[in-house]
Order: C-alpha cells, then sequence, then structure tokens
C-alpha cells in the first residue's frame, strides 16, 4: 500500500528540527531518521503522520562518541551496520557486534538506527534489551532544552516510551564494561531476522571463582525489556555451576508476565525465557 | 489566494540513477520503488509487499542495499542509485547474472534484480565469502519458486569468479 499524504520537513540542524516539533508536535510530526519501522507503518496507514521531520540531514545526529570515562555516546541517526565491527576493542565493542547480526537483515541495518528503535520500543527490539540491560542513560531533546532518562524510566509498555511529542531522542549513552566482563546473548525466532519470540542478555565478572555484578535482562517475552532482580541476586557472589544457572533460569521464567497471542500462550513464552536465559549463561562462562 | 496543500505539493528531486541524472516531480510520499519506476522508467526494480518485508525492490544507495519501498524519493536529492540496469556493461551481463543464468537460480524472475542487488552490494564489499554467510545474506529476500539452493550456489560461484 501507499503511505498517506504528509508534508516533508529536511532540516539542518538541530535547533531547526526542533523549533519543527514543537511547532508541528500538535499535528502528529513523526521524526524520520532510518524509517524501517515507520515507513513500514505508514505503508500498512498504521501510522499516518501529518509531518515527517527527516533528521538524515542534521550531520551531528551521525556521531558516534567516546567519552574520557569511557562511555559510548550514540548519537540519533547511527546506523545498525556502524556496530557490526566491534566500535570498541573492550566487552562493549563485542557484545553490541554480536547482538547487532540478530537485528533483522543486512539491507534493514544499513538504514535503520539504534535510537530509532529505542524511540520504537518495540518488545522485540535487541537494542531496547541492551539498553535495559546496561543501565543506558537517553536524552531527549526539544527546543525547551534536554532531559536524561535512564532505560528503567524509559520504556514505558508496549512500543511505548517517556519520550513527549515536541521531543527528539537525541542519543543514547552507554557505560563501557569493565575489562574482565563476559556476556551472553541468546535469541529465539521463528526465521532468520524475525521478530524474537524471547531473548536474554546477561553480563558479569568473575572474581576469585565467584560472579559479581550480574546483569541479566530478557527481552520480547514482556511488553518492556528489564533485567530481573531475583535471577541477579541468585547469581551474586555464586560459584558458576550447572545447577547455579538452572536455578536462575527458572527464577527468570517465574518471575516474568509474558505476553500471549493467538500462537504462543505464557506456558510457552515462559518456557523460551528458561532456555535463553540458561543458554546466555552458559555462553558468557561455561558451567 | 489558494491555500497550498504541501503535503501534495510536487518537489522536484535530482536522481541519480546508474550514473544518469534524472529531475523528478514526486509528492512527499512518493517511494523510491515508485519514482524509479514510474518517473525514470526504470522497471528492473520489482515492488513486491511494500513494506519491506520481500526485499524484492532492493537497490544500492551510495554503495549500500536498500530497501526502496522503505525511502521517499524526496529523501534521494542528489544521491547515486544503482538499479539492476546498471549492472550488464556493453552488453555483456554481470558476473553474478550470469551465474544467476548458469545455476537456474530464478524461475519466474520477479525477486531476481532484489537479490542481484543485495548479493552485488555485498560482494562488492567483502571478497572472501562462505556458504553459511550467502545463506544468512539472502534470508533478507523472499524467493516462492527456487527454495534458495541454486540462489546459494549462484552467489558463490559469482564470488570465486569476482575474487
Amino acid at each position: 500500500m501507499k503511505a498517506a499524504a504528509f508534508e516533508y520537513h529536511a532540516p539542518r540542524s538541530l535547533r531547526a528540527a526542533t523549533d519543527l516539533l514543537a511547532r508541528y508536535a500538535d499535528e502528529d510530526a513523526r521524526i524520520l531518521a532510518g524509517g524501517q519501522s515507520l515507513v513500514p507503518a505508514m505503508a500498512l496507514r498504521v501510522a499516518s503522520p501529518a509531518h515527517l521531520i527527516d533528521i538524515n540531514g542534521v550531520d551531528e545526529l551521525s556521531r558516534l562518541t567516546f567519552g574520557d570515562d569511557g562511555h559510548l555516546e550514540v548519537r540519533a541517526c547511527v546506523r545498525h551496520a556502524t556496530f557490526q565491527r566491534p566500535v570498541e576493542p573492550g566487552p562493549l565493542g563485542h557484545l553490541l557486534s554480536k547482538v547487532v547480526r540478530y537485528i533483522a537483515h543486512y539491507p534493514i541495518r544499513t538504514r535503520g538506527t539504534m535510537c530509532g528503535s529505542l524511540a520504537n520500543a518495540d518488545p522485540a527490539s535487541e537494542w531496547c534489551l541492551v539498553a535495559a540491560t546496561l543501565d543506558a542513560e537517553l536524552t531527549a531533546i526539544s527546543s525547551r532544552g534536554t532531559r536524561s532518562i535512564r532505560a528503567p524510566d524509559w520504556f514505558r509498555g508496549l512500543m511505548t516510551t517517556a519520550l513527549r511529542p515536541d521531543e527528539l531522542l537525541l542519543q543514547a549513552r552507554f557505560q563501557a564494561l569493565p575489562s574482565d566482563s563476559v556476556f551472553g546473548f541468546q535469541e529465539f525466532s521463528r526465521r532468520a531476522g524475525d521478530f524474537a519470540l524471547a531473548m536474554a542478555l546477561v553480563t558479569f565478572r568473575i572474581q576469585s571463582g565467584l560472579i559479581a555484578e550480574p546483569r541479566v535482562g530478557v527481552g520480547a517475552v514482556e511488553p518492556s525489556p528489564r533485567r530481573i532482580a531475583r535471577a541477579e541476586e541468585i547469581l551474586r557472589g555464586a560459584k558458576p555451576s550447572r545447577e547455579l544457572y538452572e536455578q536462575a533460569a527458572n527464577v527468570a521464567a517465574e518471575s516474568v508476565d509474558p505476553l500471549t497471542d493467538a500462537r504462543y500462550d505464557a506456558a510457552y513464552r515462559r518456557d523460551l525465557t528458561r532456555t535463553m536465559t540458561l543458554r546466555a549463561l552458559n555462553q558468557a562462562w561455561p558451567a | 489566494m489558494a491555500r497550498v496543500n504541501h503535503r501534495t505539493l510536487l518537489t522536484k528531486v535530482d536522481l541519480i540513477v546508474n550514473g544518469e541524472r534524472y529531475v523528478v516531480d514526486v509528492e512527499p510520499r512518493c517511494t523510491l520503488a515508485d519514482a524509479l519506476r514510474e518517473k525514470c522508467g526504470k522497471t528492473g526494480t520489482n515492488v513486491g509487499c511494500e513494506h519491506g518485508v520481500c526485499g524484492t525492490c532492493t537497490v544500492l544507495v551510495d554503495g549500500e542495499p536498500v530497501r526502496s519501498c522503505l525511502m521517499f524519493a524526496v529523501q534521494l536529492q542528489g544521491k547515486s542509485i544503482r538499479t539492476v540496469e546498471g549492472l550488464a556493461e556493453d552488453g555483456r551481463l554481470h558476473e553474478l547474472q550470469r551465474a544467476f543464468t548458469e545455476h537456474h537460480a530464478l524461475q519466474c524472475g520477479y525477486c531476481t534484480p532484489g537479490f542481484l542487488m543485495l548479493a552485488v552490494a555485498y560482494l562488492e564489499k567483502h571478497s572472501k565469502v562462505d556458504e553459511e554467510e550467502i545463506r544468512d545474506l539472502v534470508a533478507s529476500n523472499l524467493c516462492r519458486c527456487t527454495g534458495y539452493q541454486n540462489i546459494v550456489q549462484a552467489i558463490c560461484a559469482a564470488a570465486e569468479r569476482l575474487r
């Protein structure tokens, strides 16, 4: 199908973009970055924005920067494909390059953007799970100024975020992972590149043979991805073993309140949660 | 004075298609796929699902493969676009096109331009490829005739020749 008619704006500066947003926020203005979710929604007439503000011409939004304290800042127009090779030598760069391969397909990754995925907040988004698990800090900008929002406060349910109609997601900021961090990422979907039915991301460190700073995130199961605190508690300070991993995976499965539809019931998604978590733990540090 | 409806206003856009310049008038909502077919006469790019799932309309924009149904022509001002019509040179088929013929990598041919452009982009960036990688790559596009086996073989064969 064809999209409904809209007015097209191509600002060349961030200021011009936020001014346009402020002006047209009440008329369903939408930001166009990669367009790999928005444009299909428009073609299906699920979305029919009156104004499309294309930010691809704003140079400063294509930047990827590293701070002195080891954090990574990903601006609004940085494409998925940027992460195919590690953007930094540490575990964070490696983790992002591992996860990006699960995002749709090559021609989608050349256009789609990380911040676009975070703003779209699809439950099955890999980047949303990464942001939730690593406690990314998101910065929204509008003509009123900027504000920073931590991942747990960003996700507000199915395809819903804390972003206001006149705001643009300027950047996502990730703390670098300590160099001795290990991680595992596992996803289950029916076909390669398809929407995930369940995924798990875990990271931790091993100190004197024991697990330290565990993070266990589950995505595509609930309306928003999140860390599973109870599973992390089981792992913290414990010695990695098959029994421990099984216990943590069982707790993760019990903790979730799964989305259901005609094909996939709660029990099935819970089962997938258990399996993905268990595999991710074993991938991070085989026990 | 009558109020101008900006939503249906035609915008002039310069498209560079296979090295040739086309100045076209499009509505903002006109996709790149439709502009190529209807405004530039480049009907080699086929349109399948029109919402980014099938990959049939894949073309290259500044060397990167994209779904041309997921970009609006107004976004392509001054950009360089390559379509299937640009593959053959002086009447001689591209190695990939030859390999597709030799390996029977098409039957109805509808999806073929998309597969060719996807594979061209990939092989231009990756000189050494293995079969598993190509299988992962072609998962991006739908073909309902061949079962993919021959497409994978054709791309691997072309990769060998292009090395």
